[in-house]
């Protein structure tokens, strides 16, 4: 009862804090740019050639301020807004009317999610692990090579990194297909070379995100474990004459996770528009290129959907990367 | 001067602050360029490096050399704005936070740890969708500062939080010192090493974010920018061209770009702390 007032309820709250304001943030941007997204879409249709007459004109416009729920004073607005999002109701998509954007949302999360958890995992772990052992051996020459290597990758954006990879490995040494989730026609029922094709395809976005994921992970663990290492319990152990490597895993690896643990939860946000923006470099199938078709063609309902869901989704991811904290560090689970 | 002279001794500090004078020579070449940024058809297209137009030329008729020093010197504006604007809120919320404490502190901190985990790259694209076209660097830089400062108002409070503590803060006090003084005359210059290091980070996110918006298309695309530099080389397909000078330029310009500045904070950072100032005081004895 203690554990749940004390560690679950301020993580909860928090966790509506978040969507609240993100929430609250996609309501109002809209309604406080100059522009109109309802008299901005009229005119891209006008552009487009349709003539309206001003009679249809004034219907569309009545329909478009419906859907987009700007009808009544600004708190009704936002009471609609919430109850529509609840519903899981973001309406049509403008430009493959009518399509709901949910489900278009739907046909390319699975590719964002599979790209975003494997490649977060991955190199959660190999910048941890690299970054423990460059920590504690500290006076080694590869553990100075591998802390500049990733000082060096580290502040590098991601959209810049994921082009060199595509332009040195798709274009130049030809070596990964140049986009996509597939290989065009290859829809067959499931087969080897088809997850071999899958696989082919995702390599270069997952090794960027990988590479530059793992470079900051590095970094924050070298720097943990570099205090842990001057702790009494590490040098009582040295001096115990314990195996090196039982040290490095068991005893300051494991203190030095916890921050590392919070740090996650924290560099979640980020990390996902990293994915975002790294689908679109390679044409990845995700939310990143829906997002991007979404920008090319104006659909202005598709963004604001992908974006209400992108503050849902990782708001509960980093509720849940919370809620396991409790499992890597004891102490919080039994005091 | 000392304390130049101090930080040069740190061969990252040497080198990111090399790295960016040549880049800030570049800027101030800018001004004589011999060609307006904005005008197409200058100069024969598609030229490879020579003597004539050291980086090339690209399909727009622009030599890519100057355009490339109004790009460093427009991308370092906004990042300017942006870490200048976010510096404000940042020291606002966090002095606040931290010298009122209490309830306050809790609501802020709250609104600020959602500022801190959103994925603030579909909401930036949302702002940006909607104002297209009439996004000069300016506003461009004002808003990637209204979400670029919750980092370092989280940094800035857990330090007044500490100095609230200190004996200074009761004599103040109980010799009458008004909060804003207190405050703004007491506090501040203690927080100032601290915005300083932070600046940098947060310029070098900026530029990252103006590249990828630009992009995407959806910033003003005549300004010349980084981002709008790369935009054009990749929607004009310069790597199928062959143009491989037209899109090398910008990327390896902002690599070095990004790595200097991040290497100038690390460094800076590190003299800050204490601790670490003293190992590397060690270093250079030995």
């Amino acid at each position: 009862m203690d554990f749940l007032k004390r560690y679950l309820l301020p993580r909860l709250i928090q966790y509506l804090v978040v969507i609240v304001v993100g929430i609250t943030l996609v309501f109002l941007i809209p309604r406080l740019s100059p522009v109109d997204p309802v008299q901005q879409l009229i005119n891209t249709i006008r552009m487009q050639g349709t003539y309206l007459d001003p009679q249809a004109a004034e219907k569309l416009t009545e329909t478009l301020k419906d859907l987009y729920g700007l009808k009544g004073s600004l708190l009704q607005q936002y009471l609609a807004f919430w109850k529509r999002l609840l519903r899981g109701d973001f309406g049509p998509s403008l430009f493959q009317f009518p399509v709901p954007v949910v489900s278009l949302i739907k046909a390319s999360l699975p590719w964002t999610a599979g790209l975003l958890t494997v490649s977060t995992i991955l190199s959660w772990i190999i910048g941890n692990i690299l970054g423990g052992l460059a920590g504690f051996f500290y006076q080694k020459r590869w553990a100075k090579f591998l802390e500049n290597f990733a000082m060096v990758i580290r502040p590098i954006p991601y959209y810049i990194f994921s082009l060199i990879l595509l332009v040195v490995f798709a274009y130049l040494l030809k070596l990964f297909p140049l986009g996509g989730g597939f290989s065009i026609g290859m829809r067959v029922p499931f087969s080897w070379s088809f997850v071999l094709d899958i696989l082919r395809h995702a390599f270069l976005p997952a090794l960027s995100m990988v590479v530059l994921g793992s470079a900051v992970w590095l970094q924050t663990m070298r720097l943990i474990v570099s205090n842990v290492i001057r702790e009494d319990f590490v040098v009582y152990a040295k001096n115990g004459g314990l195996k090196r490597g039982t040290i490095v895993f068991k005893y300051v690896m494991r203190n030095a996770m916890l921050p590392q643990v919070t740090g996650l939860a924290l560099s979640m946000g980020q990390i996902f528009s990293g994915a975002l923006i790294t689908e679109i470099v390679f044409s990845y199938p995700g939310l990143g290129t829906l997002l991007y078709n979404a920008i090319n063609t104006g659909d202005y309902n598709l963004i604001m959907g992908i974006t209400a869901l992108s503050i849902i989704g990782i708001s509960t991811l980093i509720l849940l990367i919370d809620l396991l904290y409790p499992i890597f560090d004891p102490r919080v689970r039994y005091k | 001067m000392n304390l130049l002279k101090d930080l040069l001794r740190d061969g990252k500090f040497k080198f990111g602050f090399i790295t960016l004078c040549i880049l800030l020579f570049l800027v101030i070449l800018s001004f004589f360029s011999p060609y307006k940024p904005t005008m197409w058809n200058v100069t024969p297209r598609d030229l490879p490096p020579s003597l004539k137009h050291i980086f090339g030329t690209n399909s727009q008729g622009q030599d890519i050399f100057w355009q490339t020093t109004f790009a460093i010197r427009n991308s370092l504006i906004i990042a300017s704005i942006a870490a200048l604007f976010s510096r404000i809120i940042a020291i606002i919320i966090g002095l606040v936070a931290g010298y009122r404490g209490g309830r306050m502190d809790r609501v802020l901190m709250s609104i600020n740890d959602s500022f801190l985990v959103l994925p603030l790259f579909p909401i930036l694209i949302l702002v940006s969708t909607l104002i297209k076209g009439r996004l000069s660097f300016v506003s461009l830089g004002l808003i990637l500062g209204v979400f670029g400062w919750a980092w370092d108002a989280r940094v800035i409070r857990s330090q007044i939080l500490s100095l609230r503590e200190r004996e200074f803060t009761f004599t103040a006090i109980l010799s009458g010192s008004k909060t804003l003084h207190l405050v703004f005359k007491e506090y501040l210059p203690f927080v100032i090493p601290i915005i300083f290091s932070t600046i940098i980070n947060n310029m070098s996110w900026a530029i990252g974010m103006e590249i990828t918006l630009a992009i995407l298309g959806l910033t003003n695309l005549e300004i010349p920018t980084l981002g709008t530099m790369l935009h054009w080389a990749i929607s004009y397909q310069a790597m199928l061209l062959g143009l491989w000078w037209w899109l090398l330029t910008p990327v390896v310009i902002s690599v070095f770009l990004f790595v200097s500045l991040y290497l100038l904070s690390v460094s800076i950072s590190e003299y800050l702390d204490p601790r670490t100032r003293i190992q590397r005081i060690g270093i250079a004895k030995e």
